[in-house]
């Protein structure tokens, strides 16, 4: 099955409709025996990418590599990559037994029959197998899917976003599931999909695409901690980003002005070239207390604070803090009872630590890959 | 919980109840135009041609006709043209076989090949019917002429000799079927071929299917209800054609439609006529139930 030298690689990988590119000179390595995640806003180019993996979309450059072999020029049914579909794509005239049996009998396995049983088995759908998937529910239909790709023992496993169609429960059951799945059987599983939690609690690496480009890759951690652009830094998770000069280091630090008052990041979590940086940092980060009290030898301190929203959501308050220049900021804290609930109008200093903020490029838009109400579902 | 709501108090259900028997008496009113045209036009007539058929074969256009429960008529009707019946029975289902064979890959085409052409293609299916019926079977009379184009090229190429015809043989009769029942065939199959959903082809394709293995896998088991309602709206009409064989072809090729003509219009034999008409009713209706059955395709209406 999956071994070292059966990385999945894509090199320079283009695909343009027309003078639009969805995929934009992209290069990566996918390590055998990773569960792969592609990340981003719907219209990212993540699925054509996953298109051309499975051949079904042709690549207007780039090759497609698992381990030495080029698949860029095989047909889709040459390939050894399976395919879970968005719209799950199960045969609605076959039984779940024939669905799941149906790569094997095209590649002519002899004991198809005992192997279909077993993988119906390992999805629990045993009592279905000679159902029509429309006598099915959709969590169960989902499983037929992963069924039928995963008993052809694929060297990679493509999945399109396909827990999309379950709801949020399912889509949890589902989420733990897949991943058992994937470290019981140890194929490579790459995973596209527009939900940050989702590809956080699965992956081991995770690549955030936007317009047709992998903007950061990394380790889900590495990715929310340590974000290198705005639009990673929005699209996972929430970031308060403010404007600040960067005015010079102190020993390992970066120092900015931050509208009058200095702060410093850490040097490898500076990711700004120029004079201005967004200075970002995230709001569960950050603590809020009452102005003038208390020591901060070492933290970062921001003063002048005052809140002007309260939100209990249950295990944390969301608060808001305008700042003196004008800005919002988002304070999150956890409800561990050991103070109490600031108030509306209360002024605060906000602190926290060196090792948390990042530095992003002041060129960048500091909306980018903030969730539009339409990306809500 | 289900048994909560079988029985459920009186005050609450009554008006619900009204609401339900008013909508369905709306229904039914819309049904009531389309069920008398069928009683007048299409039950009583029927009911008319089985009384016809069991009229009293001695009597005559002339002297009119007595109800003598005649079974006989049925008796007579077979013994004289069994051989029109496998006749045009034969006709019909080669022309539906050569119907399908060719509209397959025609409607094949519209559907996933045709890209902005696909409507074109479908005007172009059905252009034909913009001209009348008759005239177009006539055309074919021209085009299959002893000195005709067809028929010469055919002879250059020695698939037929040199003094033979293809007018005035069943070949033209039926080649006349075939082509007034092509539409009839395409456009149900079109029709399925078109809801076939896109990605399960793909989904055959990425699951070591063959272009050509997914064709028959998916593709095609999918299109069945079409290939069903295509072949029976070619091979209905085709068994009761007369047109073709009277303007294509010679009495050697007249098919029970003929002899019903001559029945009804020329001799005036209404008994023999009716009783013909029945058993060809009879007989097509019995092979449809037989064949749908086989085809095991419960969602072709």
């Amino acid at each position: 099955m999956a071994d070292g030298d059966k990385d999945l690689r894509l090199e320079r990988l283009t695909k343009r409709f027309g003078d639009f590119a969805a995929v934009d000179d992209l290069s990566l390595t996918v390590p055998s025996g990773s569960f792969f995640a592609l990340l981003g806003p719907s219209g990212c180019g993540k699925t054509t990418t996953l298109r051309m993996v499975a051949g079904l979309e042709d690549p207007t450059a780039g090759r497609v590599l698992i381990g030495d072999d080029d698949i860029t020029s095989l047909r889709p049914y040459r390939r050894p990559v399976n395919t879970v579909f968005q719209s799950y794509a199960l045969f609605p005239h076959l039984t779940i037994f024939e669905n799941v049996a149906f790569g094997l009998r095209r590649r002519g396995v002899k004991d198809y029959k005992q192997k279909a049983v077993d993988m119906i088995e390992l999805v629990e759908l045993g009592p279905y197998a000679d159902r029509k998937p429309a006598q099915l529910s959709g969590g169960q239909q989902q499983r037929v899917a992963l069924a039928r790709a995963l008993i052809n023992e694929p060297g990679v496993l493509l999945l399109d976003e396909p827990l999309g169609a379950l709801d949020l429960k399912l889509r949890r059951q589902m989420q733990i599931e897949l991943k058992r799945i994937q470290t019981e059987i140890g194929i490579t599983f790459v995973h596209v999909t527009h939900d940050q939690e989702e590809a956080m609690t699965m992956a081991d690496t995770i690549a955030v695409m936007n317009q047709g480009v992998i903007e950061q890759m990394g380790a889900p951690a590495d990715l929310y901690e340590n974000p290198v652009t705005t639009f990673v830094a929005n699209f996972l998770g929430q970031s308060n980003l403010i404007m600040s000069d960067v005015i010079g280091a102190s020993g390992s630090d970066v120092v900015v002005d931050c509208h009058g008052q200095k702060l410093s990041v850490d040097t490898s979590r500076s990711h700004a070239a120029g004079r201005n940086a967004w200075l970002g940092i995230r709001p569960e980060k950050i603590f809020a207390g009452a102005a003038g009290q208390g020591e901060h030898a070492g933290s970062n301190v921001l003063t002048g604070g005052r809140i002007t929203d309260v939100s209990f959501i249950g295990v944390s308050t969301q608060y808001l803090v305008v700042m003196p220049w004008g800005q919002e900021l988002m304070v999150f804290e956890q409800n561990t009872g050991r103070r109490a609930v600031l108030r509306n109008g209360d002024e605060v200093d906000l602190t926290w630590s060196p090792q948390h903020a990042f530095l992003l490029d002041a060129d960048q838009d500091a909306q980018a890959g903030m969730m539009r109400p339409e990306d809500l579902e | 919980m289900s048994h909560v709501t079988t029985t459920p108090s009186p005050e609450t259900t009554a008006p619900v109840d009204g609401e339900v028997t008013r909508r369905r008496g709306w229904g039914w009113l819309l049904l009531v135009p389309g069920m008398l045209w069928l009683a007048v036009f299409f039950v009583f007539p029927t009911i008319q041609l089985l009384f016809t058929s069991l009229y009293d074969p001695s009597g005559s256009y002339e002297t009119g006709y007595q109800l003598t429960w005649h079974f006989g008529n049925y008796v007579s009707a077979i013994a004289d043209t069994w051989n029109l019946f496998l006749r045009s029975f034969g006709y019909a289902a080669i022309a539906t076989l050569v119907c399908l064979a060719l509209g397959y890959p025609l409607a094949y085409a519209i559907t996933f090949k045709a890209g902005r052409w696909k409507n074109f293609m479908l005007v172009l299916v059905i252009a034909p019917f913009f001209t009348s019926f008759l005239l177009r079977t006539l055309a074919w009379r021209t085009i299959l002429a002893d000195e005709g184009p067809v028929t010469g090229f055919l002879k250059a190429i020695a698939v037929l000799p040199d003094d033979g015809r293809l007018l005035a043989t069943p070949v033209a009769v039926i080649a006349g079927l075939i082509y007034n029942f092509m539409p009839f065939m395409t456009l149900p199959l079109y029709a399925s071929l078109d809801k076939v959903d896109h990605r399960l082809i793909e989904a055959a394709g990425d699951l070591y299917a063959s272009p050509f293995t997914g064709f028959r896998k998916v593709t095609f088991p999918l299109s069945l209800p079409g290939v069903v309602s295509g072949t029976l709206l070619c091979f209905i009409p085709a068994c009761g054609d007369y047109i073709n064989a009277e303007l294509l072809g010679t009495p050697k090729q007249y098919m029970v439609g003929n002899r019903i003509q001559a029945a009804f219009l020329t001799e005036h034999n209404y008994p023999l006529a009716a009783s013909l008409s029945i058993i060809l009713m009879a007989v097509v209706v019995l092979m449809v139930v037989f064949y749908i059955r086989r085809a095991g395709t419960e969602d072709l209406v």
